[in-house]
């Protein structure tokens, strides 16, 4: 199974039935399963902050929600995972592609990659790292855990981890 | 009339709704005036109120009303086109338009002066689109309701505010009796 339609794969098992993107074109592939996929309800969004606000009311109607984006956009929604997802406590799983790492042919998406890891961490967002096609071996349980403790939980995905899924 | 005088004009037709309350004194407005389980009030995130209304509504299938201001609409300009491709009949944008930041001051808005938010929500794509005097606001939302048509309503008042207190309920508290409200209506 391709990791794109692992992923998704892993979205359904954990009964997450609607999912927001901005797209990125390391994300462009499991974008594409989630808009065929059955199960799940697609909405692209056109700001990641208005993503996180329709993920807060699905998960108010009742619904598992998830967010896909850009490392880049990480400062425009830092006010709403501190006063909305954090404030309210709502889970929030965001699968992010983790642009300017190793590989990364665009320098300027390496400026906000230095700060990427420091925001979450300030934010006090448990944060993961997929380098390896195999950590995605680790998705099901993070997105258990998201669950359980009701916060925002970031998945980073860099581009050798993408590079894995063409090989 | 200003928002305060809309909202009261309001409270016979959203008491019983399930509403999104946008941030400051809206909700502080709605809070004082009505506070209902069916009520969510936003205590900070300036602008999402349609989008967060607009997610409770796409997936169950109570009626949901976001009441929205032009500045918060004008913070988070892209809900529109989201709304508008995303059709939720049981969904109403309220947007009371001041033309001021009211929460803020009174600072004008451009909604205010030569930007139309009714006019951009139709170039969006939104279908159902009604501007309104705020003393038709009532009879307007009523309408929108029996209607069973997703309908953005723009309705025009005066800036001006009163003297409200701050809410100082937990929003853990608010979130979860407006989700067990859901879970009960919905069965």
């Amino acid at each position: 199974m391709s990791v794109n339609k692992r992923i998704v794969a892993d979205f359904v098992k954990n009964d997450i039935s609607f999912v927001t993107t901005v797209p990125c074109k390391q994300l462009a592939g499991v974008i594409d399963e989630i808009e065929n996929s059955l199960e799940i309800f697609h909405i692209p969004s056109n700001k990641e902050d208005e993503g996180m606000g329709l993920c807060a009311g699905a998960f108010m109607g009742g619904k598992r929600p998830a967010i896909i984006m850009q490392n880049t956009a990480l400062g425009v929604t830092l006010n709403t995972l501190a006063t909305l997802t954090q404030f309210y406590r709502m889970p929030l799983p965001m699968l992010i592609s983790y642009r300017g790492e190793l590989g990364e042919p665009v320098a300027c998406q390496v400026e906000m990659a230095v700060h990427t890891k420091a925001l979450l961490t300030q934010f006090l967002i448990p944060t993961y790292h997929f380098h390896k096609e195999s950590d995605a071996d680790e998705l099901d349980n993070i997105l258990k855990y998201t669950f359980m403790c009701n916060k925002p939980v970031a998945i980073l995905t860099d581009a050798t981890f993408w590079k894995g899924e063409k090989e | 009339m200003i928002r305060s005088e809309v909202l009261k004009s309001l409270l016979p037709v959203i008491s019983d709704e399930f509403v999104v309350c946008n941030i400051g004194l809206p909700s502080q407005e709605l809070h004082m005036m009505d506070d209902q389980p069916t009520n969510f009030y936003m205590l900070g995130t300036m602008g999402l109120s349609s989008s967060i209304g607009l997610g409770v509504a796409l997936v169950q299938n109570q009626k949901v009303i976001s009441i929205d201001g032009d500045g918060s609409v004008l913070t988070n300009f892209g809900t529109l086109p989201t709304i508008a491709n995303n059709v939720a009949d049981n969904f109403i944008l309220l947007i009371i338009d001041n033309g001021s930041y009211g929460s803020t001051g009174d600072q004008p808005t451009y909604a205010g002066k030569k930007t139309s938010l009714s006019a951009v929500a139709t170039a969006c794509g939104c279908e159902n689109v009604v501007e309104c005097q705020a003393e038709d606001a009532a009879e307007t939302l009523k309408a929108a309701l029996a209607s069973n048509k997703m309908t953005i309503i723009v309705c025009k008042c005066e800036s001006g505010n009163i003297p409200v207190p701050v809410i100082t309920m937990d929003p853990v508290s608010i979130r979860d009796r407006f989700m067990n409200e859901l879970k009960v209506r919905n069965g």
